[in-house]
């Protein structure tokens, strides 16, 4: 049996997902950009998909601006709109250190580059204190980026209450939404945020294909030039398969997204109350914050996590720790480190991540293989301490 | 059985675990990121850099058995290279290649290991294992290919780690396991062999030492062997002993570091006849049956990894010592190096000379 506890990572593609790309890449192989009755097809495709992914964050099709995921869209917004506000002296950007890489990687780009970068950190439950951003927030503030969900422990995060604090003081506001597009509703009519970065393959859409949501009337300079499309936010022949393959799934997503939230929280609830009653010493991260209705992050004292993955991925269930690294290897969680847990406990620490496919019996005998292999672990952990 | 093999990306463990893989046993690859990648990705060496990792994995899936890269960058640092620092500032020339092996893959991987249920650890390394049914003890021999052989750097390990070790390519010799690796397509086939110390893939090591000790005046005296001060040296971590280049010495004949005396900063040199030398005492001696022999043997002993095994008498003494005194004299028995006893083909033990 091989159970995929890692949505958050990346989702399967709806079967409709993968019509639609097949059919797009077989049938729709006009640029969008051409004159003629092939290109003019390819665009009618193109502005489809663009009006399903705009209602999945309750948008206007016009304010879209398709990425290649959701590292460009942060990308793009981050670098566009500091590089857009700096002629009138706002230099500073403002974000958290539960970010994604995609966000803090940037920034810290930027800061190489003369901004005045702040990085706030979270709270032990793995949410920001909104006054603590807002307090951070000043007259010279370019951009604040915080991110709607967290990755790692699905705590969601008090955009809203930021928003007020930056159109105070006039600063933008980028959230990554990443991890809430298709698993809670929002609507950036109400959210607060100026710029939205969302992904398709986090919502069963295929790899390849995100996007920017930019409110009319913000600034931003592009950073990928040359044929203009996008309204010359993005050049660049657009990747129409993958485009067309995220309409189907934000239109899938956004009329399923009440019925399946349930559900699947109903999975994580049994699941975490399973872990929690079956395996001594082990705690919930983000526990009691709002989190999104799929993720635990659940830490197993004495454990080194990277050990239970692969013992769980030896019993063919796949889950993850934090944001696995470019070789394949694991860190301790810069997420849990920013809420201030020591690094130990962010060594100890799994993310099980469920999704549309995950049935009760999964979840089941995840619970039920679990005990085993910790306690073996945990015996075997006496020379790994020793060693520290 | 289910066997974990430790895999470095070369073309010796890649075969390891295809031979593991074609014995019929359920292969694990595990691989030890030791560095931050991120960091400066341009500075990794021979061994274990992201391009190594990269390339088991590759071999992974071209056999088809999982791979897994496990973070050791803590283990190996406390472990291995600041070992290796406080050993050269101590005024020894250290090996961290048997503290990798015996405290990383025979100890933390083993320990790994045994948590996924695997019955044995597979690595790449060019020695064989027996088990003797009648001592019901585990025997350490070199391997078949003579120059390959790797039994140096794996004198420490215990009857327990031997227990569950295989070392698949010991019995071959490296052109045969080229072979193998050309005849399963394997990408590694014609990978070079890695020499150099892996976190020091430019080779200097008392640049890699200065910028761990920090910028303090580690110059000092250069004394001949009868007392009289002959020059001024940078630091006795740039130098090992039998070393001539690098002294800067106007010496008519050629002179060569004996003996660093890290209490005083400093360093003796002479002639190359005064650098041989007949006896050393080791310390932390393994012995590989687990007991050590009831008196004086004849065995051979080898003081480098280049280094001829000679014929000594090995005397075990109290705390884990011995005593070794070769038939002829050794070129530069060098403090911090191993002293690897064999019985002919059959590791006997070892010990760090003292």
């Amino acid at each position: 049996m091989r159970i995929y506890l890692d949505y958050n990572a990346t989702t399967p593609p709806a079967a409709a997902v993968i019509e639609a790309v097949a059919a797009t890449l077989r049938d729709e192989f006009g640029n969008p950009s051409s004159v003629h009755s092939f290109g003019q097809r390819a665009k009618a495709a193109l502005d489809r998909a663009r009006g399903e992914t705009a209602a999945l964050i309750d948008a206007d099709p016009a304010e879209i601006v398709f990425t290649s995921g959701g590292s460009e869209a942060n990308n793009l917004a981050i670098r566009g709109v500091f590089e857009a506000r700096l002629s009138s002296g706002r230099n500073q950007l403002v974000t958290t250190g539960i970010e994604h890489e995609a966000v803090l990687s940037t920034v810290r780009a930027l800061e190489a580059r003369g901004a005045d970068v702040v990085v706030i950190p979270a709270t032990a439950r793995g949410v920001v204190d909104a006054s603590a951003v807002a307090d951070a927030i000043s007259d010279k503030t370019a951009l604040v980026s915080i991110m709607l969900a967290n990755n790692e422990i699905g705590t969601v995060q008090p955009v809203s209450e930021i928003a007020a604090a930056c159109k105070t003081r006039g600063a933008l506001l980028h959230t990554d939404a990443v991890q809430a597009a298709g698993k809670i509703p929002f609507s950036v009519k109400t959210l607060g945020a100026d710029l939205v970065s969302i992904s398709a393959h986090k919502f069963y859409g295929p790899k390849g294909a995100g996007a920017l949501w930019i409110r009319r009337g913000v600034r931003l300079t592009a950073h990928t030039t040359g044929g203009r499309q996008e309204r010359n936010r993005r050049s660049g022949t657009e990747n129409l398969p993958a485009l067309v393959g995220m309409g189907v799934a934000a239109a899938l997503a956004k009329a399923d997204l009440a019925a399946s939230a349930a559900s699947v929280s109903h999975l994580r609830d049994r699941l975490e109350a399973g872990i929690l009653s079956g395996v001594p010493r082990t705690v919930v991260n983000g526990e009691g914050a709002p989190r999104v209705p799929n993720t635990t992050n659940i830490s197993f004292e004495g454990i080194e996590a990277e050990s239970l993955l692969i013992a769980l991925d030896l019993e063919g269930v796949a889950v993850s720790t934090g944001s696995a690294c470019s070789s394949g290897s694991l860190e301790p969680s810069h997420v849990l480190r920013a809420m201030g847990l020591p690094n130990n406990r962010a060594r100890n620490s799994l993310r099980f991540s469920l999704g549309a496919s995950t049935t009760q019996a999964e979840v089941d005998f995840v619970v039920g293989v679990l005990p085993g292999l910790v306690s073996k672990l945990r015996r075997l952990g006496r020379t790994v301490e020793a060693v520290r | 059985m289910r066997v974990v093999v430790a895999m470095s990306g070369g073309v010796d463990s890649s075969v390891a675990a295809a031979l593991v893989a074609d014995a019929g046993h359920e292969v694990v690859g595990l691989s030890m990121q030791l560095y931050d990648q991120r960091a400066s990705p341009e500075t990794f060496g021979s061994c274990c850099s992201l391009d190594d990792l990269q390339d088991a994995r590759r071999v992974a899936a071209a056999i088809g058995f999982p791979h897994y890269i496990l973070n050791l960058e803590q283990e190996f640092r406390q472990t291995v290279v600041d070992n290796f620092v406080s050993e050269y500032a101590a005024g020894r020339t250290p090996i961290p290649c048997v503290h990798c092996n015996a405290d990383l893959k025979f100890s933390t991987l083993v320990d790994r290991a045994s948590g996924f249920e695997a019955g044995a650890v597979a690595t790449g390394h060019y020695a064989r294992v027996t088990y003797d049914e009648e001592t019901r003890r585990y025997r350490l021999w070199r391997s078949v290919d003579r120059d390959k052989d790797q039994t140096y750097f794996l004198f420490s390990l215990t009857q327990e780690q031997l227990a569950h070790a295989l070392f698949p390519v010991g019995h071959l010799r490296k052109a045969e396991v080229r072979d193998v690796a050309r005849r399963l397509g394997l990408t590694v086939a014609d990978k070079p062999d890695s020499h150099e110390i892996c976190f020091i893939p430019d080779g200097d090591a008392a640049g890699f030492v200065d910028r761990r000790l920090g910028d303090e005046d580690r110059t000092g005296e250069i004394v001949d062997s009868a007392g009289k001060v002959v020059g001024r040296h940078r630091g006795i971590h740039r130098l090992t002993v039998g070393q001539r280049k690098g002294l800067g010495l106007a010496t008519g004949t050629p002179m060569y570091v004996l003996k660093l005396e890290p209490a005083e900063s400093r360093v003796v040199v002479g002639t190359r006849d005064e650098l041989g030398g007949r006896s050393l005492t080791a310390r932390d001696v393994n012995w590989i049956s687990g007991t050590a022999p009831d008196g004086p043997r004849r065995l051979t002993a080898r003081i480098r990894h280049r280094h001829t095994d000679a014929p000594a008498r090995v005397s075990p003494q109290d705390n884990h010592e011995a005593s070794v005194e070769f038939d002829d004299p050794q070129m530069a028995i060098t403090p911090g190096q191993a002293v690897v006893f064999y019985d002919g083909e059959e590791v006997v033990g070892g010990g760090w000379i003292a």
